[in-house]
């Protein structure tokens, strides 16, 4: 997560007397937060402390109703018929919205986050692929997140697909990519065309910086009457209730599945 | 009678051997001795993900194959033994995916021979397994492709619990991974904190989370056996130690050290005596 502090360092939004500026990870827990408000059920798979965040405060802005589901530990995991049920859950069409990073991502949202090289002949080794080869099929609004926009993570061509980020017709596939959220920008993907589009750009950030460090072309925003190159809209700032809540209430939450993580980001102001 | 050595001494060399993820009482204290007996030429399954004590086998040399859809320590970052082996070339790598693990277990679990699973079609972990197939929906029922999995047939499960009865039955709670893992293997080999003298099949509340005796091959008490992870309700992950581990282990060296003072020279694997029901 350091990385993210790396790649948006110029986020320094305007905080009022007294409260403490908006962190990098803060700020993309919030953005990633208002792609979740009213879904039924998010589930937040293993590693991954910033959309387990954004998942427990979408459902804390949206009122009782939602549901959040953490593999991680068993603090908020409902799950009780072992490490396949979540897999089975989405397989059943019971989750609406999940979190897939990428060591590599590219144009085509393709995802790896298996290694670097030629495989088997890794140079660089990742964990592994997870349950992203089945989830991306699954669950219908995939959220991709990359706190590091850089041209080493956002690439032209992943080395190695451990999901893809389309399928030809006739594979049966109701989820994939619906979001990509990186510490300088919000991305939309297009199935259809097999393509990311920007829908904004971080405080602090710009078009140019945002081209300069991704590594496959996308579309700009669409215009007002729908049709191509629309101005850059700026991504919103947190909200000061929605940023308090996190402070407060998501970060002890969290602390329970991510401690370090809690600490590390909430800790020195709480 | 057995205790944590002969226990060990029940895994042989060549082993398909399952573990389970970090957070599912991973049975620490037995893959230390199972280190000291010098076991080798492993086929080592992590159901799904594995952590500290894939990394402590691969490191010690006792991995000849690795089938798993991801290994980290979590919190504390990569498994520093586990990525150098890959990038050695020193590890013959099965990489999957998570529901394809549970699935294949699955079908164990069932005596069948294979178990179709829906998604994957598209990523290259498919290329790289001959043993997966895709085929057509066989029903015709418009379906689509599917990826047919051939079972996954454990020799040995080995796994740690709060507690075993005096029947041989296994308190699992919700951790019901381990459940299809004892089904699936040959084998199943459990360190418990401490055996309790009743049956658990007596009362439906602990029937419920239970893994009967009939699965269960031995059992040796290990206390404190699945530190420095942790036990639910029992003890915490120790991450400031497995933080340690991953700094020093980022070296052979290093790692050669770490053995040598934790695993050779450990003294405070407990361990007495129990039998378990079963063969």
């Amino acid at each position: 997560m350091s990385k993210a502090e790396t790649a948006s360092s110029k986020i320094s939004p305007k905080t009022s007397p007294g409260e403490p500026a908006t962190t990098p990870e803060e700020f993309i827990i919030c953005v990633m937060a208002r792609l979740l408000e009213g879904l039924g059920h998010v589930s937040v798979g293993a590693l991954s402390p910033i959309p387990g965040c954004a998942a427990l405060l979408a459902r804390e802005v949206s009122g009782a109703g939602g549901r959040v589901s953490i593999i991680h530990g068993d603090a908020n995991n409902p799950y009780t018929d072992g490490g396949r049920e979540i897999f089975d859950c989405a397989g059943q069409g019971r989750i609406d919205a999940f979190f897939l990073g990428g060591a590599q991502i590219d144009g085509e949202a393709n995802i790896n986050l298996l290694g670097l090289g030629s495989y088997p002949k890794i140079d660089k080794r990742f964990p592994g692929s997870f349950g992203s080869a089945f989830m991306y099929f699954t669950v219908p609004k995939v959220i991709l997140f990359a706190p590091e926009h850089s041209r080493r993570v956002l690439v032209e061509r992943v080395d190695f697909i451990s999901a893809p980020g389309t399928s030809p017709p006739g594979v049966r596939r109701p989820g994939g990519p619906k979001a990509l959220v990186t510490g300088l920008c919000l991305m939309s993907f297009e199935a259809r065309k097999k393509r990311f589009r920007l829908q904004s750009v971080h405080p602090g950030h710009t078009l140019e910086e945002i081209r300069d460090n991704t590594g496959f072309d996308f579309d700009l925003p669409r215009g007002e009457d729908g049709g191509e190159g629309g101005a850059v809209p700026v991504t919103p700032e947190p909200e000061a209730e929605k940023l308090q809540m996190l402070r407060s209430t998501i970060a002890a939450e969290i602390a329970k599945t991510y401690p370090d993580f809690a600490a590390r980001v909430f800790q020195p102001r709480a | 009678m057995e205790d944590l050595e002969s226990l060990a001494a029940r895994v042989p060399d060549g082993a398909l051997l399952a573990l389970a993820p970090e957070y599912s009482w991973v049975p620490m204290a037995l893959i230390r001795a199972l280190i000291r007996r010098r076991v080798k030429d492993l086929h080592l399954l992590t159901v799904p993900i594995g952590g500290l004590a894939a990394d402590l086998l691969i490191g010690a040399g006792a991995v000849k194959t690795l089938e798993s859809a991801a290994v980290s320590l979590g919190e504390a970052g990569p498994a520093p033994r586990f990525s150098e082996a890959v990038e050695g070339g020193a590890l013959d790598m099965r990489d999957s995916t998570c529901p394809a693990i549970h699935t294949a277990l699955q079908a164990s679990e069932k005596g069948v021979d294979f178990m179709p699973l829906g998604g994957l079609v598209g990523s290259d972990l498919v290329d790289n397994r001959d043993d997966w197939k895709v085929v057509d929906d066989p029903l015709g029922q418009g379906g689509g492709p599917v990826v047919l999995l051939p079972a996954i047939k454990p020799d040995v499960t080995v796994f740690h619990s709060p507690r075993a009865d005096t029947e041989g039955n296994v308190w699992i709670g919700r951790r019901r991974e381990l459940v299809t893992m004892a089904h699936a293997a040959a084998a199943t080999l459990v360190t418990v904190e401490a055996v309790e003298d009743r049956d658990f099949l007596d009362d439906e509340a602990t029937a419920a989370g239970t893994l009967s005796g009939l699965y269960v091959t031995a059992i040796a008490v290990a206390e404190g056996g699945a530190r420095p992870l942790g036990l639910t309700g029992h003890y915490e992950r120790d991450t400031d130690y497995i933080r340690a581990y991953a700094e020093e282990a980022k070296t052979g060296d290093g790692f050669k050290r770490y053995l040598d003072r934790e695993v050779f020279a450990e003294t405070g694997d407990e361990t007495e005596t129990e039998t378990g029901a079963g063969s």
